[in-house]
């Protein structure tokens, strides 16, 4: 009985069925260094996808959206996130690596809009396709920060 | 009178107020680098979980390590380090007399003063203004956006890692090219992974070990300055109390000469 028990101590952070190890991090700082979770939802360039224990193996970049992170007191924790990878391994661990993380709380809503409206402006007054392609983006961005909030 | 051979009174004063002021600059210059060392410091931890985050892929698959490298060296403008720059410079020579190096990208200007006699031919770019203010993501970004303009197997990363306070030692870390991944088979046990996703990943997990390395470089580089400066300075210390301690025993001496002239001149007298 003992030696079960030190079994399942050792197993604990890999997946035990019910959570993964998750490091969800930016260059500036790690919010999850190996953290069991129960589910992670990333926004993703071929759609939106939620990962669960044991997901198959595969890598994805995201996009400008929000990642949902249920843990294993069952609270939701969302982040809106601008851009990076996600990587889920045959072990079940899962990295995601953003370049700006930020909680969904701290979104400001009215300043957020006026970046919207300033984007949508620059790309009436773009002329390059590199500008206009900016500009787009900056408007992806805002909109979904904005539909986070 | 000047004794000959013997220093005069007013050399070692000169001496005694040089040392002591090398002895200001070098203090002043360790409180810096402590302080930037704990910035540093705090910095490195979330950039380890993003470097090892992002190293995941490579070190949990087995990429085959080509024979085409590309060297990046990571080091920075600024010495009095210690052995930093040096050590990152040895390991180099030693690498390319075993097999030479083709292809280098030099991050900062200690590095390429170090590395120019012998490998100048090999220097595909070099990154200066490195080492005034810690290096963001965005400088990352640039060195691999170089990178990848260039054709190659594997980029071998090369920096200081950073051990303790007291201890960096040089370590490499090696990302494979985009064609190497896609030529092994262990990527696709990744389900849908298709050339644009990947040369994406590539492009950014390229960036965020870039990062780290910078991190672990600056960590180790802020750590190094900090010893050698409270080195220099307890060596100066030493040095003014060494020179106090001639000052004060030849300023006797002349006050005992003149004594002695005095008293003979008034014995002569008599």
């Amino acid at each position: 009985i003992r030696s079960m028990a030190l079994c399942q101590r050792a197993l604990a952070t890999e997946a035990s069925g019910v959570t993964f190890p998750l490091t969800f991090s930016n260059p500036y700082k790690a919010i999850h260094h190996n953290s069991p979770v129960k589910q992670v939802d990333i926004p993703s360039t071929t759609g939106h996808f939620g990962i669960l224990p044991n997901h198959v193996p595969t890598i994805a970049i995201l996009v400008p959206g929000v990642v949902a992170i249920h843990t294993e007191s069952g609270d939701v924790h969302k982040y809106f996130v601008s851009s990076g990878t996600a990587t889920i391994h045959a072990d079940a661990s899962v990295q995601i690596l953003a370049e700006e993380i930020c909680e969904a709380s701290d979104i400001d809503v009215t300043a957020a809009r006026a970046g919207l409206e300033a984007a949508q402006s620059k790309l009436t007054a773009a002329s390059l396709e590199s500008d206009k392609a900016i500009a787009q983006i900056e408007i992806d961005v805002y909109q979904s920060m904005i539909a986070t909030a | 009178v000047g004794a000959r051979g013997m220093a005069t009174l007013k050399d070692i004063e000169t001496r005694l107020k040089s040392v002591k002021n090398i002895k200001k600059i070098t203090s002043s210059m360790k409180m810096v680098s402590a302080a930037k060392f704990t910035r540093a410091e705090k910095a490195l931890k979330p950039a380890r979980v993003y470097g090892a985050g992002a190293a995941s892929l490579y070190e949990k698959n087995e990429f085959a390590e080509g024979d085409d490298k590309l060297v990046v060296a990571i080091s920075s403008d600024r010495g009095l380090c210690g052995g930093v720059h040096s050590g990152l410079g040895r390991s180099l020579k030693a690498t390319h007399a075993e097999k030479a190096i083709e292809k280098c990208i030099i991050v900062g200007d200690k590095a390429r003063l170090i590395l120019m006699k012998t490998m100048s031919d090999s220097f595909l770019a070099t990154f200066n203004n490195v080492g005034k203010k810690p290096a963001s993501f965005t400088d990352a970004l640039d060195i691999s956006e170089e990178i990848i303009s260039h054709d190659y197997e594997t980029v071998d990363v090369i920096y200081n890692n950073f051990v303790n306070v007291v201890s960096y030692n040089a370590q490499t870390k090696h990302i494979p090219s985009l064609h190497t991944v896609e030529a092994n088979d262990a990527i696709f046990s990744y389900d849908e992974v298709d050339t644009e996703v990947l040369r994406c990943y590539q492009e950014f997990t390229l960036a965020n070990v870039v990062h780290h390395c910078l991190k672990e470089q600056e960590a180790s580089e802020q750590s190094a300055r900090m010893n050698a400066m409270e080195n220099a300075t307890r060596n100066a210390g030493e040095m003014i109390d060494k020179l106090t301690l001639q000052y004060n025993r030849t300023r006797q001496a002349v006050i005992t000469r003149e004594l002695i002239e005095i008293i003979s001149g008034a014995n002569a007298l008599e």
